[in-house]
């Protein structure tokens, strides 16, 4: 099994009125919401949170991409990661990664993703989502019908960027590059990627071609996950993909472990409120633009399993609601355990991306929900798929010798004898 | 008015054919239109009208290969080869408007009559045009009617939300028409026209409800400064959906075209 802390980076200060006084936590958000002072504490908040994580056992710390998004304070996932590659070793980066349509030319994703693989020591595992729609065609303003054609472009660009030893010349429809010739090029070749879809045909397909492993990424939890993830396993069998790994899949997954049930929800409830109720307050107008989905996948009903549950959306719903829906897990060690490998098993996933900071938890807090899920629960999960534990296609292969961040006292001494000889 | 299907160089193309007398293209806005929509049976009292569907609309075919502005106006200016016109009266409401536009600017010797129904395709920083892709169908009758109760019930006619194979329908639907139409409108609605109004030669009446909310007026005066000798026809108590809310106006403002 593979987890990975998965932080989306919400802003914490939300008003408690926020779903009555705006329509929408994102595209057009509401900048006055936003304070720059405040911001410093919240970007190096998080930031420490990804590098606790990485000293308790998680196989990656995971970042994503949005824009104009209270709940994803991430328009460029790679800052993070660059920053997170000098303080952090061993732990593979996952970018969750970056929406390769709107890059101009998509040739500058495959330059900072070889950098980062490079300052890493090849620790990088990349991810390159379509985008939602809110990011690619409200905030940056694509086509909705053009959106994948220009993103399958970008693709092959970067792959080819990635991989070709020599120049060349690309005539895309978008891109039109006479010198194609990246420079760094990535440790790893090739690259494990995983691309986040949301139940379209087309996506399940995309990944079984190019061995990427399938990420979905939903907030509303395992159980109403089964239809879709199904949907992609029939579709492996379907397509006679060489094997039924589990690494082929990963989801992503809001958890709170504490000592106790109760303990949980006394100290989570706010938090997981916040979240399911302003940070995922979004404006229906936003939510799709026509075009942006083929109607193949429009066809297939997928759409349904991840709109919000029932009247009034996620705002009607309590506590014991999220927790018996599975929209979230939480609870003492061995609940969340139990529960987790019910997630696990019924949507044959290896890899699991946790989402252990929610809304606006406070750092102490997701500091304890995090140890307790690290030493408490993840341990008795690690070897749900024997027979696939040698699959290491779909995750990072960093370099036997990682190179030590800082200057030694050692390089000191010698740097202050280098000169003064004469 | 009749159904009937022209082949063309991509897709085969659905129209609407009726009526006698000189030829009329008509080109519909991103709604769509349907066989029985007023303002058609009206003009078909007049004129031999057409109606093409842009692919994609009705029941017609979608067309991957129609991405831009150029594709659209050349598969349209191929249409109405295709029907075996030359120099109809060309007349377009809102997207519509900018394709015929688009064409009288990109082939200025062809067409020498041209009938422009509040037109996208310019943008005033001044004056920005509602998102028409952000809006939800409950919210578009304010922009679109000037009497917004009737557009309403007009609007909402045989919706059933609650109905899940409706919904789907509806969201194909929606994908097909509205997904062809962000090709040339989305984010927004312009593609340069303002650089090639200049070459328009044809007889222009632009024709514009007072109270149009999607494409405020302001336009109207931005369109007949940029086509020279155009006229403008201002038309009360009506606003983007004039076709519908003041057919008899319409027709007649068109009727300056000869």
């Amino acid at each position: 099994m593979k987890f990975t802390w998965f932080n989306l980076m919400p802003w914490p200060y939300l008003p408690d009125d926020f779903r009555e006084k705006h329509r929408s936590v994102w595209v057009d958000i509401d900048s006055k919401l936003f304070d720059p002072a405040k911001s410093h504490d919240v970007y190096n908040s998080h930031m420490d949170l990804l590098e606790y994580a990485s000293t308790l056992g998680f196989d990656g710390i995971g970042v994503n991409e949005h824009h104009q998004n209270a709940y994803g304070l991430m328009p460029s996932p790679n800052i993070i990661a660059a920053g997170l590659a000098r303080r952090t070793k061993d732990v593979g980066l996952v970018v969750l990664g970056n929406s390769i349509a709107l890059y101009n030319p998509p040739v500058r994703v495959a330059e900072e993703f070889a950098m980062l693989d490079c300052i890493s020591g090849g620790r990088l595992v990349a991810g390159f989502p379509v985008g939602t729609s809110m990011d690619t065609n409200y905030c940056y303003g694509q086509i909705p019908a053009l959106t994948r054609e220009k993103y399958s472009e970008a693709h092959d660009l970067i792959k080819r960027a990635w991989s070709e030893p020599e120049p060349f010349a690309f005539n895309g429809r978008y891109n039109k590059l006479r010198h194609v010739n990246i420079w760094p090029r990535p440790i790893q070749n090739p690259m494990p990627v995983h691309i986040p879809g949301g139940g379209s045909v087309e996506t399940y397909d995309f990944c079984i071609d190019n061995t990427y492993s399938y990420s979905y990424l939903s907030f509303s939890g395992y159980i109403r996950a089964k239809a879709l993830m199904q949907g992609y396993w029939d579709r492996v069998a379907e397509r006679n993909a060489p094997d039924a790994s589990p690494y082929r899949a990963g989801f992503a997954q809001t958890i709170c472990v504490a000592e106790t049930d109760e303990e949980a929800e006394r100290l989570y409830s706010e938090h997981v409120s916040y979240f399911y109720n302003r940070c995922l307050h979004v404006y229906g107008g936003f939510a799709d633009a026509p075009g942006y989905r083929t109607i193949k996948t429009i066809q297939t009903g997928a759409l349904s399993q991840y709109a919000p549950p029932g009247e009034g959306g996620y705002s009607k719903l309590t506590w014991k609601d999220l927790i018996e829906q599975g929209h979230v897990i939480a609870g003492s060690p061995e609940t969340v355990r139990q529960r987790m490998e019910d997630l696990i098993k019924g949507l044959r996933v290896g890899n699991i991306f946790c989402l252990l900071h929610v809304g606006d938890m406070p750092k102490e807090k997701c500091m304890y929900s995090t140890k307790l899920f690290a030493e408490r629960v993840m341990p008795k999960l690690r070897n749900m798929f024997p027979e696939y534990a040698d699959d290491n296609r779909f995750w990072c292969k960093p370099l036997a010798k990682q190179a030590t961040p800082g200057i030694s006292a050692n390089e000191m001494n010698m740097a202050a004898a280098v000169g003064g000889k004469d | 008015m009749e159904t009937k299907t022209l082949d063309t160089h991509h897709v085969p193309v659905r129209y609407f054919e009726g009526g006698k007398g000189q030829p009329l293209v008509y080109l519909h806005g991103a709604g769509g239109v349907l066989a029985e929509d007023p303002l058609l049976v009206k003009l078909a009292q007049k004129y031999h009208v057409y109606a093409p569907l842009l692919p994609g609309y009705g029941d017609s075919q979608e067309c991957g290969e129609l991405r831009d502005m150029l594709d659209v106006t050349l598969h349209t200016a191929d249409v109405v080869a295709g029907l075996g016109l030359k120099d109809p009266i060309l007349v377009g409401h809102s997207m519509g408007g900018m394709i015929a536009a688009e064409m009288a600017a990109v082939a200025p010797n062809d067409f020498s009559r041209l009938g422009l129904i509040c037109p996208a395709g310019l943008w005033l920083d001044d004056h920005p045009i509602p998102d028409l892709f952000a809006m939800l169908p409950y919210e578009m009758p304010q922009y679109l009617f000037h009497d917004v109760e009737a557009g309403t019930k007009l609007m909402t006619a045989g919706v059933a939300l609650d109905d899940p194979e409706w919904l789907k329908a509806f969201l194909v639907m929606n994908a097909r028409q509205m997904g062809m139409a962000g090709k040339i409108l989305f984010p927004i609605p312009d593609r340069g026209l303002a650089q090639r109004l200049y070459r328009v030669k044809a007889k222009t009446v632009l024709i514009w409800g007072d109270s149009d909310r999607l494409i405020p007026p302001a336009y109207a005066h931005a369109w007949k400064k940029a086509i020279k000798g155009s006229e403008l026809v201002s038309i009360a108590e009506a606003s983007h959906m004039v076709t519908i809310e003041k057919t008899d106006q319409v027709i007649a403002a068109l009727g300056k075209l000869g």
